[in-house]
């Protein structure tokens, strides 16, 4: 009879190893998936894994690996400090698009005049628009202890509505000849997110995901906040007893994750996207739970977790188009991989031991 | 504008049919929580059984068989979780988002060959002379069989959780897992039936929207009823009967917001569309100040050695 013995201490090779290991079950869950599809398995995660990195057309898949991690590392980061002190924000794909919104809407205030201002304050209203959004769950849950993750999922439904409405009304191009959708900021120069490096990939938002990075990382470990995140989750009541306050927690928590993911699509809407659209949003706030997982809730872990996940991205399409994958079997795949994930969790705090039924 | 065109009579009939997938849905749920566990993923457990529902109702022709292969493989999926919350004993929150994440896709990827497919029609009920009575006809005895039934198992659920044994100790195990388990009870069993009650009932929810209610196959097409779902059994304080209440009247504002932008009212009909979650965050900040009836044990994990 298998026996779960709880470790003294989690266990740090286990909590390094896990996501590892559920990436290689993964892979074999997801070769199986797709032979029963019937495709060729290894040719199809070979195709998902190492064509954009390595295969013929690598040069073009490669930039696209920060165009498309930087979106979910910023939005990971945001929602990893939440999620270490229990504060379960799921409503940044909301926040991602009135990031977006707002975002763009600052910018398109200003066509057609060119200035180095517009920029910044893209960046700077982008940011607030997703703080705002974010402010509402945290407000609510503050005020009258309101359950945040109802209300933020919710608000992403607002969110879509409030996107379509803009789209077809508020920031639709005057000159776009009926089709819904703003103008694109790609032709504008003050305010588009253009590549840093030409061919590099490098736009302004991969910069701030960096940065993101490593500010949380300090944030984590050398700042009294950070220590006090992690407390909470850890230790509610030992946070209680050390007098850390739970409505500033909050309030910072659900606010810089509603901030980051509020960067993130207002460059992207600035940028690899160019314009705000009906479906413009891709589901990054989704996809970024499963990477604030898959890295641990580390930034470093983050940081590489999203690589991955934009690779599956990336490979997918590949494989799409390629082998007529369909799109939906790499979703699975994902969504695949948080369940592997959270199972070998268990290794990480319990010690698995067969014992002789009887002697337990 | 012409708000005379909405037929009041027209609009309580559909109004029921509205409210039953999330009738059906909250009542599993409500049941899983008492059990002490929180699922997340009946968004996920619903559109599975959506496509799960269609794709057999398609393939074999009968309806019947649908709403029980949604069933199925709404408990199905939620065996996923069960293993994970309560043998692998993960933290609940994530299973849950886990679980709808990884529905949405296994949906996508099942409903591949349906979409545009016509499903065969549930008869609905049609007593002679009863049915055709003016107003009671429509609103009472011209339904199909799955809204009765959800009524019914509203009324099953509340007596077994008030009077039967069974229900006993499924709020014992929610209220206090450790003193159920020192009184001899299996939690984790309990829990167990408990969550695949909750996917079976999610399961029939979403097949009666793939079904009956719309009733075609669209990708995503639960649009975030499983979380309103989730939301209702708080706005209920974890009662059968509110659970009830509460859906009819969500199923009443998606059904009035629908005839509303039919109607042609000046209102966008982008804001008309994002009233019914907007209602539901006023209902949930309205019912969480008082949290003294959510089950005692609600979201912890259990695990006999600690």
């Amino acid at each position: 009879m298998i026996v779960l013995e709880k470790r003294p201490q989690p266990s740090r090779a286990w909590s390094l190893m896990t996501p590892v290991v559920a990436v290689v079950i993964t892979m074999i869950a997801g070769g199986l998936l797709f032979a029963a599809l019937g495709k060729n398995p290894a040719e199809a995660i070979g195709t998902i894994f190492w064509e954009p990195l390595f295969g013929e057309y690598a040069f073009f898949y490669r930039p696209q690996l920060l165009v498309k991690g930087a979106p979910l590392v910023l939005i990971a980061i945001g929602l990893s400090l939440g999620f270490r002190a229990g504060i379960w924000n799921i409503g940044a794909e909301g926040q991602y698009i009135v990031g977006a919104i707002c975002g763009a809407g600052a910018g398109l205030a200003f066509y057609p005049m060119e200035s180095v201002f517009i920029f910044p304050l893209m960046v700077l209203a982008g940011a607030l628009g997703g703080w705002c959004w974010a402010m509402i769950p945290a407000l609510l849950k503050v005020k009258f202890g309101t359950n945040e993750i109802l209300v933020s999922l919710m608000l992403v439904y607002v969110a879509e509505q409030l996107l379509a409405s803009v789209s077809l009304g508020l920031l639709k191009n005057p000159q776009g000849f009926g089709f819904p959708g703003s103008r694109n900021l790609q032709s504008y120069e003050s305010a588009f997110n253009a590549e840093l490096i030409e061919g590099s990939g490098m736009h302004w938002g991969v910069v701030a995901a960096f940065i993101a990075v490593i500010l949380s990382y300090v944030l984590l470990n050398k700042h009294i906040l950070g220590f006090n995140i992690r407390l909470t989750g850890e230790a509610p009541r030992a946070a209680r007893f050390g007098g850390v306050n739970p409505t500033r927690l909050i309030l910072f928590c659900l606010g810089m994750s509603g901030m980051l993911a509020g960067l993130a699509g207002m460059f992207e809407a600035s940028g690899p996207a160019g314009q705000i659209s009906i479906d413009f949003n891709v589901g990054y706030g989704f996809t970024a739970i499963i990477v604030a997982f898959l890295g641990r809730l580390h930034p470093v872990g983050i940081l590489l977790a999203g690589l991955l996940m934009a690779l599956t991205y990336i490979g997918g399409e590949i494989a799409q188009s390629n082998l007529g994958l369909p799109a939906a079997a790499i979703q699975v795949f994902q969504g695949m991989l948080l369940f592997f994930l959270l199972a070998l969790d268990l290794l990480t705090n319990f010690r698995i031991r067969f014992a002789a039924k009887g002697a337990a | 504008m012409d708000l005379s065109a909405i037929n009041p009579v027209l609009l309580i009939a559909s109004l029921m049919v509205a409210a039953t997938p999330l009738l059906l849905a909250a009542i599993g749920e409500l049941v899983v929580e008492k059990s002490g566990v929180l699922n997340l993923g009946v968004e996920g457990m619903m559109i599975v059984g959506a496509i799960a529902g269609f794709a057999v109702s398609v393939e074999t022709g009968s309806p019947l068989l649908g709403l029980i292969a949604a069933m199925i493989g709404g408990a199905l999926l939620s065996c996923l979780f069960a293993f994970l919350t309560q043998f692998a004993l993960a933290n609940q929150v994530a299973s849950g988002l886990a679980l709808t994440l990884f529905g949405l896709g296994l949906s996508a990827l099942m409903g591949q060959g349906y979409v545009g497919v016509k499903p065969p029609a549930m008869a609905t009920l049609d007593i002679p002379v009863i049915s055709d009575l003016p107003v009671i006809g429509p609103i009472f005895f011209s339904h199909d069989p799955v809204l009765y039934f959800g009524v019914f198992l509203t009324a099953a659920v509340w007596y077994a959780l008030k009077f039967t044994r069974i229900g006993l100790v499924l709020r014992a195990t929610g209220e206090n897992h450790d003193a159920a388990h020192a009184l001899g009870y299996h939690v984790i069993r309990v829990r167990v039936i408990a969550i695949l009650f909750g996917g079976a009932c999610a399961g029939l929810g979403g097949a009666y929207i793939s079904l009956i209610r719309v009733p075609q196959w669209t990708e995503g097409m639960t649009a975030g009823i499983g979380w309103i779902a989730l939301a209702l059994v708080v706005f209920a304080s974890w009662k059968p009967w509110r659970v009830l209440l509460g859906a009819y009247l969500f199923g009443g504002i998606n059904v009035l917001q629908l005839n509303l932008q039919a109607a042609g009212v000046a209102i966008p009909v982008e804001y008309l569309a994002m009233s019914p979650y907007v209602i539901t965050i006023v209902v949930l900040v309205i019912m969480s100040r008082d949290k003294t009836s959510a089950p005692g044990s609600l979201g912890r994990i259990f695990h006999a050695s600690s």
